[in-house]
């Protein structure tokens, strides 16, 4: 286990080399730049901006600079806001995406995985059709209108919770994007552990354990939930590598300060080094939870292994 | 990942502990402004957005600034003498003139930088609002030193100021945060980071205290400001605010005091829910399509004005934009003092009469619902962009005008029409950078870099150059010359066809006083108030 | 009875259709995904035939209705016409003296000082969406008569900010999404389960490799993979299906992989591979039946973000174009419109989600009448 682990830290330098490189050439063939807005540039003023962002450069040279600097750590300033450097920016918005993100993720699972378990144990109840119909619902609303209607009842109607902003991570003003990021999460864990639940429950050996008499509970939890979990784990690894890189929707209904609106806002920017800088992150991201959840692959299921 | 959450949950508390104590200090005004968008650089010589620069009129004080009116009044100098050929500006720092560290500001602090904002390693992308300045554009051109600028210090207090030629909004020039000082210790000591929280050294009303980027920003009253006393706000607070719909909840809240745009299709309920809260007012820019000028068919300047003639201003600005633009019949805004907009022939007509002078011009080419024409329309995504764009399609379709809209992200958009790529009509707009009509109008000189639709045409250019030519000997000339230039360009061959007038969407809470709604929209936290 | 007896083998021609038909016949038995089945067919039928069949064209705009709340009773409203009218007569430069409703025609006087009224003025009554038919009369002693009739209108989904009827819009953008959230669906799965079985199953560096490539793709910034499709192939509604298909079968792969690894050892893959049995043939046979629970329950959550990532293309300039539209883009603006033109997202996202409810049902009832184990 230690040398797969160790192997496949091992391939995720060339994995991010394949990622960075796609992403830098993809990014310069798309139109448009860092320096075409409403008011053209004065060509001269134009030629000075290009030059001090090295974009005068061949191509090629600009991806051997940037792929020099990035080995050295260093990520560059951005295009949209040169007194930052992407570093500097990526330090800022990741704690509070990372955390966003990880509460949500727990809450998504815990509860998630919960009322999956609870609605196969009581499969075609009223129980099992509520939890469908609200994991229904809460995948096919998308952000964008559950936010702002959670805005105008929670802050403007009761006055329970702000409508935005960070002050610097206060718990109210945490409750309302992490329920907003969590809800479509939510609905796809509970659907898909109860499907894979009534399925374990169905399987030969849960029939076997509950013929030798085993308890009801431990039947569910020892054996049934071990298979049920896979499908869940196998979502919930880039689940969370996108939880935790934020999410653009979010973040701008919210005023949240995370890193979700680089994917989004520095595209369409073209703050070039931004993007590269979110793009690493997530890479990382989800090469680690990718990784985690091959690993919690083998623990749950024993018959899983690598070789 | 786990260790995160253990160690969230005790700071968590830590915080919720502190929001329950009473608060400490009751004497702090607090004004929290809603300001579009995160600064791009918080160095004036860089800046370039509006929302860059309502905080550069926070923090530093140009030669002239603006009042709450938006005239002009003198800020970091005191007074100002002008040569009789209109070519040498001297003018007097006021003495009390001071920096937040309490140095004074002095008349070489301005040499240095606005010798820093035209030389080429600052690519300043504003260099040109110091064009008028002897030897500014060869120097920004890397052909002469910076030292070459005509500008210097006669003494500590007074400066000397040689233009190329007379230019009689030179000094509304001056207004704009590019022409700001720099301290340039400050820079010299903390080099590209003298902007950063801590550093900056500014001589304006307020100081930088903190910036988290996508957060907040927020400014400190200056005590060594000249005009302190006078500043009524102890602490203003900047919120990006690209959301606007979740802007207007956020006042709603009472979490921001004034914001600038709203949604506009939600304009009545706005105005039902605020009241006087919601301030509307024309401001000096136009919304409005430009055809490709060298490219057949649209090189024919009656097919452009038959076109034009289609399309029903009123109802794009009443019903469309709900009454937040105003119907544009010239390029050049009104509200620019000593100029008279040369309107289109039509302006005065009735759609239906345009619709009958337009059917004839288009039959006359042939054009017709039997044998239309096709027309592809390109614009940015917005909700209204898009509204616009399909109410023009609809009200051209029954002439024998085919319209496919086009619609691309902004950067991907103007970078096509910078690159002059092939396109048929295309949306663009202009907002002045200071109230002047050759601001509006040198978008149609041949070959200028803002010149997308590729007019060009040597009548118009000779207006132009006249002029400003005139500008030294007869302002009065000078404005009728821009106005026949107009007269040509714009009503005549359509170089740009102006559809709606913008104008500024505020929203601005009753705690906040001093608040004057004017053309430019601005409004410097120094002569605000809160109740 | 051993695993290997209970996994679906259709391989003689006569075992596989008794298969499908009893998975039918299970189907059939399953009340609310029927009734879901027959929402879905009648949700297409009227995308596909109502947009014929409503009175007013998607594409149409009202210049006197825009952002109308929606409503049963007809326009224009009593209180509407008047104002309607005089604003006709004002653009039309008449001075009009009285004027006096009779049903839903209108009878007006002229002052015209004995001149006659310009024929074209009846234009300006008719261009508005409230009037048709005007009539000029002959000069008379106290003016001129003009004569109108009243159109009427409905709009039972209330217009957009533009004045377009909703209701023709939501149906015609039925057609786009439910066409995208099916194909690009199928693609995602199709892709997915291939993908991910053939990963699964190969095992080793093969495996490696191939997830690899997906968390290299999973990385990739989605915006500019759309904007460069758009730069080299141009502007195609095909296109949107590869881009969002090429997306959204990430997870699917990632799900389908991790199940596989799992029953690849399983006792019944062994035994077949034991038999001799091909790696194709245990591929398709044993392993991707096996698999259909949780592809058809994530199919069913894939759809919806097809249907979202549809409309954040159409942002971008590379979905469907103006006049056309989609649920997810009518959704969008209607969220933007929100508080204040509450209807604009209230219908077309009672259709998104009702649809998405039956689509639901009906796949927890396919994947029940599919399981082989559970009858």
């Amino acid at each position: 286990m230690t040398r797969y682990i160790f192997w496949r830290l091992l391939t995720a330098v060339p994995t991010l080399v394949v990622v960075v490189t796609l992403t830098f050439f993809m990014m310069r063939v798309a139109p448009g730049g860092p320096f075409d807005q409403e008011r053209a540039l004065d060509p001269v003023i134009r030629a000075n901006l290009e030059r001090a962002y090295h974009l005068d450069l061949p191509l090629v040279q600009q991806y051997a600079i940037y792929l020099g600097n990035l080995a050295r750590g260093d990520l560059g300033p951005s295009f949209t806001m040169p007194e930052f450097s992407v570093a500097e920016l990526l330090a800022a918005g990741l704690p509070v995406s990372v955390r966003l993100g990880g509460w949500a993720l727990v809450m998504a699972l815990v509860l998630g995985g919960g009322l999956g378990v609870w609605a196969a144990l009581r499969r075609n109840g009223w129980v099992d059709r509520l939890v469908v119909a609200l994991a229904t619902a809460g995948s096919t609303i998308p952000t964008f209108v559950v936010a702002p209607v959670f805005q105008l009842v929670f802050a403007l109607s009761l006055r329970w919770l702000p409508v935005g902003g960070w002050e610097g991570g206060a718990f109210r003003n945490l409750i309302g994007p992490v329920i907003c990021l969590m809800l479509p999460q939510l609905a796809v864990v509970a659907r898909l552990m109860r499907s894979s639940m009534i399925e374990a429950l169905h399987s030969h050996h849960i029939r076997t354990a509950r013929a030798l008499g085993l308890s009801e509970l431990a039947v569910v939890l020892r054996h049934a939930l071990r298979s049920a979990l896979l499908p869940v784990v196998s979502y919930a690894g880039p689940a969370a590598a996108a939880l935790m890189t934020g999410s653009v929707v979010v973040e701008t209904i919210f005023s949240i300060p995370g890193v979700g609106r680089y994917f989004v806002d520095a595209a369409l920017n073209r703050d070039y080094t931004v993007v590269m800088g979110a793009v690493v992150v997530l890479a990382v991201f989800t090469i680690l939870f990718n990784l985690i959840v091959d690993i919690v692959y083998t623990i749950i299921d024993p018959r899983v292994r690598y070789d | 990942m786990q260790y995160r959450f253990l160690r969230s949950t005790p700071s968590m508390l830590a915080l919720l502990a502190t929001l329950a104590l009473p608060s400490a200090g009751l004497a702090e005004t607090v004004l929290n402004r809603g300001n579009l968008d995160d600064p791009e650089s918080l160095d004036p010589h860089r800046t370039s957005t509006l929302a860059e620069a309502n905080l550069m009129r926070d923090l530093f004080s140009g030669l002239i600034g603006l009042d709450a009116d938006a005239r002009l009044v003198p800020d970091a100098a005191e007074s100002w003498t002008v040569s009789d050929d209109g070519l040498v500006y001297t003018f007097t720092l006021r003495a009390d003139g001071k920096w937040s560290d309490g140095s004074p500001v002095t008349a070489q602090d301005f040499v240095f930088s606005w010798q820093r904002v035209v030389s080429p390693e600052t690519a300043a992308e504003y260099a040109y609002m110091l064009a008028p300045v002897k030897n500014a554009t060869e120097i920004t051109a890397g052909t002469l030193p910076p030292e070459a600028l005509g500008i210097r210090a006669l003494d500590d207090r007074r400066l000397e100021v040689t233009l190329n030629a007379p230019t009689p909004y030179f000094l509304k020039m001056l207004t704009h945060q590019s022409t700001y000082p720099v301290q340039p210790a400050n820079v010299a000591k903390f080099g590209a980071a003298f902007t950063k929280p801590g550093n900056l050294v500014s001589n304006g009303a307020y100081t930088l205290t903190d910036f988290v980027p996508n957060d907040h920003i927020t400014l400190t009253k200056n005590p060594d400001f000249w005009d302190a006393a006078e500043v009524a706000i102890d602490r203003v607070d900047y919120y990006p605010t690209a959301d606007t719909a979740a802007a207007v909840k956020r006042f709603e809240a009472g979490e921001l005091d004034t914001n600038r745009d709203f949604p506009t299709s939600q304009t009545e309920d706005l105005r039902a829910k605020f009241g006087d809260q919601v301030r509307v007012g024309p401001t000096l820019g136009t919304y409005y399509y430009g055809f490709k000028t060298d490219k057949a068919p649209w090189n024919d300047p009656a097919l452009r004005q038959a076109i034009s003639m289609l399309i029903d201003r009123d109802f794009l600005s009443q019903k469309v934009w709900q009454d937040t633009m105003l119907p544009a019949y010239s390029f050049v805004p009104p509200g620019i003092e000593g100029y008279q907009s040369a309107l289109l022939d039509y302006a005065a007509q009735g759609q239906i009469d345009r619709e009958d002078a337009a059917t004839e011009i288009l039959t006359k080419l042939g054009i017709t619902p039997e044998t239309p024409i096709k027309l592809e329309l390109r614009y940015n995504t917005s909700d209204n962009n898009t509204n616009t764009a399909v109410a023009v399609q609809e009200m051209l379709a029954p002439f024998g005008i085919e319209v496919s809209l086009v619609n691309l992200d902004t950067k991907s958009h103007y970078g096509y029409l910078e690159q002059k790529g092939d396109y048929d009509l295309a949306r663009a707009a202009w907002f002045a950078d200071y109230a002047d009509p050759e601001n509006f109008l040198s978008l149609c000189s041949s070959g200028t870099g803002n010149n997308m639709t590729n007019y060009a045409n040597p009548e118009f250019d000779a207006l132009m150059a006249k002029a400003a030519a005139a500008a030294e000997t007869d302002p009065q000339v000078r404005m009728q010359t821009l106005h026949q230039a107009e007269a040509v360009g714009v009503a005549r061959d359509l170089c740009v066809m102006p559809l709606m007038f913008y104008s500024y969407h505020n929203l601005v809470s009753d705690r906040v006083g001093g608040w004057n709604d004017n053309v430019l929209d601005v409004h410097p936290s120094r002569f605000l108030s809160v109740k | 009875m051993t695993d290997a007896a209970i996994v679906p083998e259709p391989a003689p021609e006569g075992r596989g259709l008794s298969f499908w038909g009893n998975a039918w016949a299970r189907l059939s038995r399953n009340r609310l995904a029927m009734a879901s089945l027959v929402y879905l067919v009648l949700m297409v039928l009227a995308c596909v035939f109502g947009p014929m069949l409503v009175p007013n064209s998607y594409d149409r705009i009202f210049q006197n209705y825009t952002s109308l709340p929606a409503s049963l009773a007809s326009h224009p409203r009593a209180e509407a016409v008047g104002p309607a009218f005089e604003a006709a007569a004002r653009r039309a430069r008449l001075e009009v003296t009285d004027w006096r409703r009779e049903g839903d025609v209108i009878r007006a006087t002229i002052a015209t000082a004995g001149r006659t009224v310009d024929p074209r003025a009846a234009r300006y009554f008719d261009r508005s969406d409230l009037f048709e038919g005007t009539e000029i009369g002959a000069p008379g002693p106290s003016g001129t008569e003009l004569t109108t009739r009243i159109e009427r209108h409905h709009f039972l989904f209330g217009t957009d900010t533009t004045g377009r009827d909703l209701m023709a819009r939501t149906l015609i953008a039925g057609r786009v999404s439910l066409s995208i959230g099916l194909l690009s669906g199928l693609v995602a799965m199709v892709i997915g389960v291939l993908y991910g079985a053939i990963s699964g199953f190969a095992g080793r560096i093969v495996d490696q490799v191939m997830m690899r490539i997906v968390d290299v793709l999973y990385s990739l910034p989605f915006i500019f993979f759309v904007i460069m499709l758009v730069v080299f192939f141009g502007r195609n509604f095909l296109l949107m299906f590869v881009a969002v298909g090429a997306v959204l079968w990430l997870d699917m792969a990632r799900i389908v992989r991790g199940q596989t690894l799992s029953l690849r050892r399983r006792e019944f893959v062994e035994a077949a591979e034991a038999l001799g049995v091909s790696r194709s043939r245990i591929l398709l046979r044993h392993i991707v039946p096996n698999l259909l629970g949780p592809v058809i329950v994530f199919m069913t959550l894939l759809v919806p973000n097809v249907i979202i990532l549809e409309s954040f293309l159409s942002y971008l300039g590379f979905g469907v174009q103006e006049p056309m539209s989609s649920w997810g883009v009518l959704i969008a603006q209607g969220a933007r419109a929100m508080p204040s033109a509450n209807w604009m997202l209230l219908f077309p996202s009672l259709f998104l989600i009702s649809t998405l409810f039956a689509l639901n049902f009906l796949g927890d009832g396919l994947r029940d009448a599919l399981d082989p184990r559970d009858h």
